[in-house]
């Protein structure tokens, strides 16, 4: 059966924070608001709502529940939680209109990682059996791809440098983004390695923040939308877990997941990818095929903002602002979970034509 | 678009055990996921997609496991979502996952949820670590002691249910604990854990997990044996504290079993629903939910509880799998519930099946009892009907 189409009708992002003074539920609360203002609905009028977090950002067990009050969640509402970044919140409650007894769906996801050190809380992620002792942290896992890629021939230490130089251009005049400015790329490489072959700027900021989409059905959508920007298809894969039975310079489950939202059944404007370390991006547009005229990240990606746990929502929600500013009329956006890139999320947007 | 037939044709589930040492995490999931798709008579290449739930990653202390069990589920390629609500979380779980049946997203779906509480330690999670101390039963208990005073339910109801659970626990050999003899003196004299739970009125910390395997009417029809059908689902969540709040009877509650009992078509509950498998990990839980889910009237719980009603072979019975309080894989106890009330519409449910059962009401809760997920199974799409 083929899917109903559904619209983006509003969302709303946080700034990315390296260290935010308000708590998680605090700083969600202006973001939730916000995208229910843009949707111009009573709150009352979602049918479901779909949160993404993580408990052990906060370090914390049933952190997501105090999240609750930043959706007003009485009288009670229809709602779940995944513990997956936004992006896949997102996809349940895609999901969840398809059925057609709802009309409208509130997705968001949230995280507040900076309490915690990702080298020591992500190679929790990672087989506890066998790597977790090892502590494979992201940018370690990152560095043995980006070292695959070099050897193979597939990419520069300068074109990873142009890739972080161009994002932090990009990501000038972005009021979320973290990291921004002019940068000269022959002086990012003249700065040492964090892990070889990667170096700071190869690497993400670690943010705090959140990210809120609303979707309706086509009729909803028409009927409080002047613009809405329509999801012509989403799909998720994950691959393989154990980093070394994996070709890591490739990744076929965005390519799958690409082919599964019919990111090739028409031209691509931009691409708002989950590229969190620079040499990522030559793999997700290998991936999903996209050429060199599509614009990859122009919101400045992952790279100069990255609030765990929406990082990928932030794509879908970038894409969509970029489609309503007129700076595109098809866009691929894509999350990521899990190192280096096992998990996958592709979703693709159009606007109304 | 309306929604399309979803039938549970695999169910599998371990042996809940204190300890299960003998398998890792991916092991112990993978044991449940097998049973399921053996019964189902499919491969793990015939599944299009995977939906995973637990309770807290700190609990095990593994982040987002579905990470790492990707290639014991045999999920590479496929899309795997990993669902969390808190104790309602394998209710919720398999909620997502019949979803993605009836909206035709999916043809062939496997559902998997678990906790092995014995890699860590739960109560201190629960308890809030360090700081804290209350527990679970810390947490509930001011609200059965509420519930008993609101109602002037007599204080052995709450026993008389933990030995109902147990002594059912028996005939169902998966089931964590196994106490066919044990009497009410037993349970009143046990140490007294958070007034009024004694210690045979609360849960065991159980390692264990479950699995489903969700289909399409048309795939069902092939099945071997005879399927459950998923006659309506719900889930409702409302906020943890607050002052207009009643923990003792959560609107979230009450309006989760109107929505689900309104979509199947169930117009007098205690008369159309032959067997209920509810989230009882204190034994109170069970009048509380009866009366919190408007299945009777105010007041009126533990009459039926104290006539034997809620019995296998009473009119209607209430975990006949022993339940919660005989097996709390915490995660996988949700999902327990709506696996059981299925595995009871099937016919297939051994020594602690209720004798022609056709419809059945799972139900999950969890938090401060402010999340809740149900659904109702039938042994046809038309078993509510055929009950008019």
């Amino acid at each position: 059966m083929s899917a109903q189409d559904i619209a983006i009708v509003g969302y709303a992002q946080s700034p990315s924070w390296e260290r935010a003074e308000l708590t998680e539920v605090q700083f969600l609360f202006p973001v939730i608001a916000d995208a229910i203002a843009m949707a111009n609905i009573d709150r009352r009028a979602i049918g479901f709502t779909c949160a993404g977090s993580c408990d052990y950002l906060s370090g914390q067990t049933f952190a997501f529940v105090s999240n609750l009050e930043a959706v007003g969640a009485w009288p009670p509402i229809s709602e779940s939680h995944v513990e997956m970044d936004g992006a896949w919140a997102m996809f349940e409650a895609w999901i969840a209109l398809q059925h057609g007894d709802i009309d409208i769906a509130l997705a968001f996801g949230s995280g507040k990682s900076s309490p915690g050190d990702p080298a020591q809380i992500y190679p929790l992620q990672m087989d506890p059996y066998t790597l977790t002792p090892l502590g494979a942290d992201p940018t370690s896992l990152a560095a043995l791809q980006a070292r695959a890629l070099l050897d193979s021939g597939r990419i520069t230490e300068r074109e990873m440098a142009e890739v972080a130089a161009r994002n932090r251009h990009d990501a000038i005049g972005n009021p979320y983004a973290q990291v921004s400015g002019e940068v000269d790329v022959g002086a990012l490489l003249a700065t040492p390695y964090v892990t070889a072959p990667m170096r700071e700027h190869d690497l993400p900021p670690f943010s705090d923040g959140a990210c809120a989409v609303i979707m309706a059905t086509a009729e909803k959508a028409r009927e409080i939308c002047e613009n809405p920007v329509w999801i012509r298809g989403i799909d998720h894969r994950i691959e393989i877990h154990q980093p070394g039975m994996r070709d890591l310079r490739e990744s076929p489950s965005t390519a799958t997941a690409g082919r599964g939202a019919g990111v090739g059944d028409g031209p691509v404007d931009i691409a708002e990818l989950s590229v969190a370390y620079t040499h990522q991006e030559k793999i997700l547009k290998e991936a999903l095929g996209l050429g060199d005229g599509v614009k990859i990240n122009p919101s400045g990606g992952p790279l100069t903002a990255n609030p765990m746990m929406a990082t990928g929502l932030s794509r879908i929600a970038e894409a969509a602002r970029a489609i309503q500013r007129g700076d595109a009329k098809r866009a691929v956006a894509h999350a990521t979970s899990g190192q280096p890139l096992q998990q996958n999320l592709v979703c693709v947007l159009e606007g109304d034509s | 678009m309306s929604a399309q037939p979803c039938a549970i044709v695999g169910i599998g589930q371990t042996k809940h055990k204190k300890r299960r040492d003998d398998v890792s995490l991916p092991g112990l999931v993978r044991e449940a996921a097998q049973r399921a798709l053996d019964d189902a008579e499919m491969t793990w290449t015939d599944i299009d997609a995977i939906v995973l739930g637990k309770a807290p990653d700190p609990f095990e202390g593994v982040m987002m496991p579905e990470l790492s069990m990707a290639d014991a589920l045999g999920a590479a390629g496929k899309p795997i979502l990993r669902v969390h609500t808190a104790g309602s979380v394998g209710g919720s779980t398999a909620i997502v996952a019949s979803n993605l049946i009836r909206t035709g997203r999916h043809e062939r779906v496997l559902t998997v949820a678990y906790e092995k509480q014995a890699e860590g330690n739960a109560q201190w999670g629960l308890a809030g670590g360090r700081s804290g101390g209350m527990g679970a039963g810390g947490i509930f208990a001011p609200w059965m002691r509420s519930f008993m005073t609101r109602t002037g339910s007599p204080a052995h109801i709450g026993p008389m249910v933990a030995v109902k659970d147990r002594r059912n626990a028996a005939k169902n050999p998966y089931a964590h604990l196994q106490m066919p003899n044990l009497t009410l003196e037993e349970v009143l004299d046990s140490p007294m854990l958070w007034e009024p739970i004694h210690w045979h009125e609360s849960c065991p910390s159980s390692d264990g997990a479950c699995a489903m395997v969700l289909t399409t009417e048309t795939i069902a029809a092939g099945a071997a044996r005879p399927p459950a059908w998923v006659l309506a689902t719900a889930m409702r969540s409302e906020l943890g504290m607050f002052p207009g709040r009643d923990p003792v009877r959560p609107l979230a509650g009450v309006e989760c079993a109107h929505a689900v009992f309104d979509a199947a078509g169930i117009t007098n509950p205690i008369e159309q629903i032959d067997v209920s498998e509810i989230y009882v990990p204190f034994s109170w839980y069970e009048p509380m939910w009866l009366e919190g889910h408007d299945l009777v009237g105010p007041g009126e719980a533990w009459k039926l509880i104290e006539s034997g009603d809620t019995n296998i072979g009473g009119k209607f019975p209430v975990n006949p799998s022993g339940g919660v309080l005989s097996s709390n894989p915490i995660g996988a106890s949700g999902m327990l519930r709506f696996a059981e009330a299925a595995l009871q519409v099937r016919g297939m449910a051994g020594e602690h099946q209720v004798d022609g059962a056709t419809v059945a009401f799972g139900q999950a809760y969890g938090g401060a009892a402010q999340y809740f997920a149900m659904w109702v199974v039938g042994a046809t799409l038309d078993a509510v009907d055929r009950k008019k």
